[in-house]
């Protein structure tokens, strides 16, 4: 059986069926998104001062991939166009790119950004006990300036048993930047260029401890929107891909010889479903990296 | 290159459609460096003290809409489209507005506070 409306126009909607298929679907994803996104805005609201952490995540890399993203959504505009103008060839790399851009982010991701927060560790600290450990938080110099406390020591654990074994009573934690220097106006602010792990290792005593762990989403309250947000988008991103692929591979050739139109609208409608995934991207760049 | 049988018969108007799509690719080349240089904007701004914390989250919220507005309407092609799709993504704003204003009753929640 033929699928109907696929090239021309539904005479009572005024457009191919496939269109209003993914405008339906798209519609269903901003309610999935927005749920995400009013859940991250309702628990950053409420969090307590200094809990939300600012400067944990790699900017740079997080402004490659979103160039990556845009570049993506570029090529794939314009392999559309290609197959609208009939040149098959020009379609194909532009294609090609698109597919390629679309695995690049998602190897980022998941070769390097997300292993490298499950080597970073924090540690809570009880409230009673940070003034004990002033000269790594700094805090009198923040409350100065009026800016929040800090409340969590991160670095790199040398002792990596200390997780398991109770008998060990302390973490030692190559701290991070921000915690060898405290009262370094230069650390009120995130710097753009991820700071590594100095060799200043602090003792933090487990009884001092609210929580302690890697960076894995039950980390903190933004690890946790962050992991899930990135999560889904990311899955988003390999759907995305997969489907493409399809529409590269030789099987759509065939379906551009017999009608080259029906091709430039699966191509259209797919393109809608990442174009949606790059915006959903220019929102989640900023709320996690920058802000 | 093959140029199989297509949907338009009359060759002239092919050419000339051709050509309409061709004036597009300058139009999303523009956009897609556009929306590259606002990203570089956004990340520059995020470094520029506004003063308090929602400054400057409400100043890259105004710079992400603008750039998600460019991809919308360029892109996705939302600046021409046909009415029928308009009224699915008005109906889409009123329950994503009404989805973020229950978040809101939750934070705000007269009882607690």
């Amino acid at each position: 059986m033929e699928i109907p409306y696929t090239v021309s126009n539904r005479p009572d909607t005024g457009l191919w069926n496939a269109k209003i298929g993914i405008w339906l679907f798209l519609a269903s994803e901003v309610m999935l998104f927005g749920g995400l996104f009013s859940s991250y805005i309702f628990l950053r609201i409420d969090a307590p001062p200094g809990h939300w952490p600012h400067g944990l995540l790699n900017v740079p890399v997080g402004t490659m991939n979103t160039a990556i993203l845009i570049a993506s959504s570029v090529t794939v505009v314009l392999a559309w166009a290609a197959l609208k103008m009939r040149k098959y060839n020009v379609y194909w790399w532009y294609m090609l790119i698109t597919i390629l851009c679309g695995i690049i982010f998602l190897v980022v991701k998941l070769t390097y950004e997300w292993p490298d927060k499950f080597h970073h560790f924090g540690v809570y600290l009880k409230p009673e006990a940070l003034e004990k450990y002033e000269p790594y938080l700094g805090n009198h110099h923040l409350e100065e300036k009026g800016l929040p406390p800090r409340v969590e020591i991160t670095g790199h654990l040398h002792n990596h048993e200390a997780l398991q074994d109770p008998n060990i009573k302390e973490y030692e934690v190559a701290v991070d930047p921000i915690y060898a220097d405290p009262t370094n106006p230069a650390m009120d602010q995130p710097h753009f260029w991820p700071q590594h792990a100095t060799d200043k290792i602090a003792k933090i005593e487990k009884e001092d401890v609210e929580r302690a762990g890697m960076f894995t989403p039950d980390h903190n309250t933004f690890f946790a929107t962050y992991f899930t947000i990135t999560g889904l988008h990311g899955l988003h991103v390999l759907g995305g891909v997969l489907v493409f692929i399809y529409m590269w591979l030789p099987v759509s050739k065939k379906v551009y010889q017999r009608n080259p139109e029906h091709l430039a609208n699966r191509v259209e409608v797919s393109g809608l479903f990442w174009h949606f995934v790059d915006l959903v991207w220019i929102f989640v760049f900023p709320l996690f990296y920058l802000l | 290159m093959n140029n199989p049988p297509d949907v338009s018969p009359d060759p002239a108007e092919h050419e000339e459609y051709a050509h309409n799509v061709q004036k597009h690719v300058r139009g999303y080349l523009t956009v897609g460096a556009m929306l590259l240089a606002f990203t570089f904007i956004t990340v520059a701004l995020s470094y520029v003290d506004f003063g308090t914390k929602k400054a400057n989250i409400a100043v890259a919220m105004l710079v992400a809409t603008f750039k998600a507005g460019l991809v919308a309407a360029i892109f996705m092609h939302l600046a021409a489209e046909r009415r029928l799709i308009y009224r699915f993504l008005i109906f889409t704003a009123l329950f994503v507005m009404g989805l973020f204003w229950l978040t809101f009753l939750a934070w705000y929640d007269p009882v607690s506070r």
